[in-house]
């Protein structure tokens, strides 16, 4: 990639207070999350707090993330150290973990303990919790609010969880604001007698009773009356929580891969976030090919094998040179030069791509495929440096 | 064990990005060419399917993309007005204004209430026998199991009512492994591979829903045995490279850093293929599709898959 992409990146995340990593499912995104996070405490400085949805256990318990729970913990210096880095800044991570952080809402906002523990305790509350309003990816905004406005930290890098659409995701807080004000949560809040008696909801209230079964439809009453004692504290959040998102301080990384589902799909929330007025800060185009795979002289390169292969002087000469079998050597020629064009096909479909994209987004930055999956802070600080750069600038 | 395309609803889930739609579409590809009339329904309306079969869009009215060959996207408030045309047989269901608007929200709110109305849809399909098989582009790994399992979490909360009356037929569809299957998709990546393994592991312990295949898709081919790729290792010593380079131009280097990365991304998904193969129960068929590099999308893509998933088929043992 090229420096200025880095340099601008690098840029990018000392200008940011909060970085939302999204993008479609498979495509690396609590890496990148994770590799930003650590480049940018790494280079950037300052303290960078990570949160994470869902990392691959190795990765989580090299970062230090034993347990679920909202309980943040800092990546150790010596870890940079080890992994041959300096960091200039702090490392911290997090894990996001729905039910507890949906426990926590309802402490803050309830009136008062009696309230709390009822709501708490209804057994409808976790199945709904689980459920409506897109709860995980609003849990999500509402989290990197919070640590946010709690002020201890320079940025806040959130990866965000693996929505059926990315788009659920900009608009849970809206959603959720949406909910307390709708008819529906008035409707079902009204005393069950009065209800019967509203002309404009009778049509639906006979059809919801046929189906659903007055029972549920009053045990699904009873819990929102609890639930609307909360509304004006939710409101108010979810305000503020949808504000930030299109907060100056806020940058979108939209994290993709080069492969045609992907591709369409980042193209799409590239576009809405714009009309969102939500700030892309940049794209990431994970796993590609080495560009060099494309020059005409690799081709090249790679015919001229398929020549040597079929040359006996040719290969007897390599075959002592590598210690080998000289029809070894010849088949082995043989298939890098027949696979090469696989190779070269698929790199000449992500270069197409690829600049579909970068013609849509002001900044993209490139991480080539690697030969092993990420396990620990010294892979995440290798990809980092392809973000980022290493700090020299 | 009933031949896969010989049940009658296939459920294909599996981590996001590995390929549900490629895999839903092209087994449905497979099945029509048995001669098969068949439906196949996205459930995420994100427009992949549509996509895979070349057309310009796909609604909940099923539309004949081919021969014999059924697209359909899922709409919960399509899903409702039609249930209540069937079922209640309240007339004119679109004039109730509140309705639409209301829905959602309801939706939202009351559990299982989506997941039922789109279940009951295909479950409908079925038990109409309006196909021979219907396939579900279904919800990936984290949402599938509430998708499945929403008949029975309803008649646990929901004590009378016609939903409730409802549900005993969707279960006896859901429940009989020679009529309803699973299909988990992954790649032989980490975490596709772990999902895979939790999901299966979960789907088996708390749903009635069979488990009928497990899809291991784009996996990269083999370039060397393992006698050639240590001819391989050491055709890249500097020696050897100086002399491929004289031979065929410098940028031989490029060519043979390609080799080496293909060849260390095969070795990292031969290992994730063990462990799929050693965290699935035995008896779950495991299929292998390899990664295809002629196409990126579309029609020729969906019957290149086919062709592959036919071969597996075969080799699983008289499943096709």
């Amino acid at each position: 990639m090229a420096r200025s992409a880095r340099r601008e990146l690098a840029d990018l995340l000392s200008a940011k207070e909060m970085i939302v990593v999204c993008g479609s499912g498979g495509t690396g995104k609590t890496t990148i999350a994770a590799a930003l996070g650590a480049q940018a405490a790494a280079v950037v400085g300052g303290r960078v707090l990570v949160l994470t949805v869902d990392p691959a256990r190795r990765l989580a318990s090299a970062l230090g993330l034993e347990s679920f729970g909202n309980s943040v913990v800092q990546v150790p210096p010596q870890a940079f150290a080890d992994a041959g880095q300096e960091c200039r800044g702090e490392l911290w991570v997090a894990m996001l973990d729905t039910k507890a952080g949906w426990d926590e809402l309802i402490r803050r906002h309830a009136p008062d303990a009696a309230l709390r523990d009822t709501v708490l305790a209804n057994p409808l509350y976790q199945n709904i919790t689980g459920r409506f309003v897109n709860s995980h990816d609003y849990l999500a905004m509402e989290q990197l609010y919070d640590l946010h406005s709690a002020g201890q930290y320079d940025l806040v890098v959130i990866d965000t969880p693996p929505s059926r659409n990315a788009l659920d995701l900009l608009d849970a807080p809206g959603r959720m604001r949406e909910f307390f004000g709708s008819r529906l949560l008035k409707w079902l809040t009204v005393p069950y007698r009065s209800r019967l008696f509203t002309v404009a909801s009778k049509p639906f209230y006979q059809i919801a009773d046929r189906i659903l079964g007055s029972r549920f439809l009053q045990d699904i009453a009873e819990f929102f009356v609890l639930f609307q004692t909360m509304e004006r504290g939710f409101v108010a959040r979810a305000k503020e929580v949808e504000r930030l998102l299109t907060d100056d301080a806020t940058a979108f990384v939209v994290v993709t891969t080069l492969e045609a589902a992907p591709t369409r799909e980042a193209r799409f929330l590239a576009e809405e976030l714009q009309q969102r007025r939500m700030p892309l800060g940049a794209m990431v185009l994970n796993r590609t090919l080495p560009a060099d795979v494309r020059q005409p002289a690799a081709a090249k390169a790679a015919a001229a094998l398929g020549q040597v292969a079929d040359d006996a002087a040719a290969t007897e000469r390599l075959a002592t040179l590598a210690g080998a079998q000289a029809d070894a050597v010849q088949h082995v020629l043989a298939e890098v030069a027949v696979r090469f064009r696989d190779v070269a096909i698929i790199a000449g479909r992500e270069a197409e791509r690829r600049r579909e994209l970068e013609s849509l987004v002001p900044l993209t930055a490139v991480v080539p495929t690697l030969a092993a999956d990420v396990h620990d802070l010294a892979g995440l600080l290798a990809i980092g440096r392809h973000l980022l750069g290493d700090g020299s600038r | 064990m009933t031949g896969l395309l010989d049940r009658e609803l296939l459920f294909v889930s599996g981590k996001g990005g590995t390929g549900k739609t490629s895999i839903a579409a092209a087994l449905a590809d497979l099945a029509v060419r048995q001669g098969k009339r068949t439906l196949v329904c996205e459930m995420d309306a994100k427009g992949a399917l549509a996509a895979a079969f070349e057309v310009r869009a796909l609604s909940f009215h099923a539309s004949e993309v081919q021969p014999g060959l059924f697209g359909m996207v899922m709409n919960t408030e399509d899903s409702l007005k039609e249930y209540l045309r069937l079922f209640i047989r309240i007339p004119l269901v679109g004039r109730i204004g509140p309705l639409a608007r209301t829905f959602d929200f309801v939706a939202d709110a009351a559990p299982g209430v989506k997941e039922i109305l789109a279940i009951g849809k295909l479950c409908h399909e079925v038990r109409e026998r309006h196909y021979d098989l219907v396939i579900v582009d279904a919800e990936a790994s984290g949402h599938i199991v509430a998708q499945i399992d929403a008949p029975r979490a309803i008649r646990e909360l929901v004590q009378v009512g016609m939903v409730r009356d409802q549900t005993d037929w969707m279960l006896e569809i859901l429940g009989d492994s020679r009529r309803t299957g699973l299909v988990v998709v992954a790649t032989p990546e980490e975490m596709p591979v772990i999902e895979t393994i939790e999901l299966v592991e979960k789907v088996q312990r708390t749903t009635d829903v069979d488990v009928a295949a497990v899809i291991a898709n784009r996996v990269l081919p083999q370039w060397f045995s393992s006698t050639d790729a240590k001819v391989f290792q050491s055709l890249l010593a500097p020696e050897a490279q100086a002399a491929l380079a004289a031979a065929a131009g410098a940028k031989v280097a490029t060519v043979f850093q390609a080799a080496s990365l293909a060849q260390a991304r095969r070795e990292v998904a031969v290992e994730y293929l063990g462990r799929l193969r050693k965290g699935v129960p035995a008896a779950v068929p495991l299929l292998l599709v390899p990664e295809l590099f002629t196409r990126s999308g579309g029609r020729r893509v969906v019957s290149l898959l086919a062709d592959a998933l036919h071969d597996e088929l075969i080799d699983a043992g008289g499943a096709s």
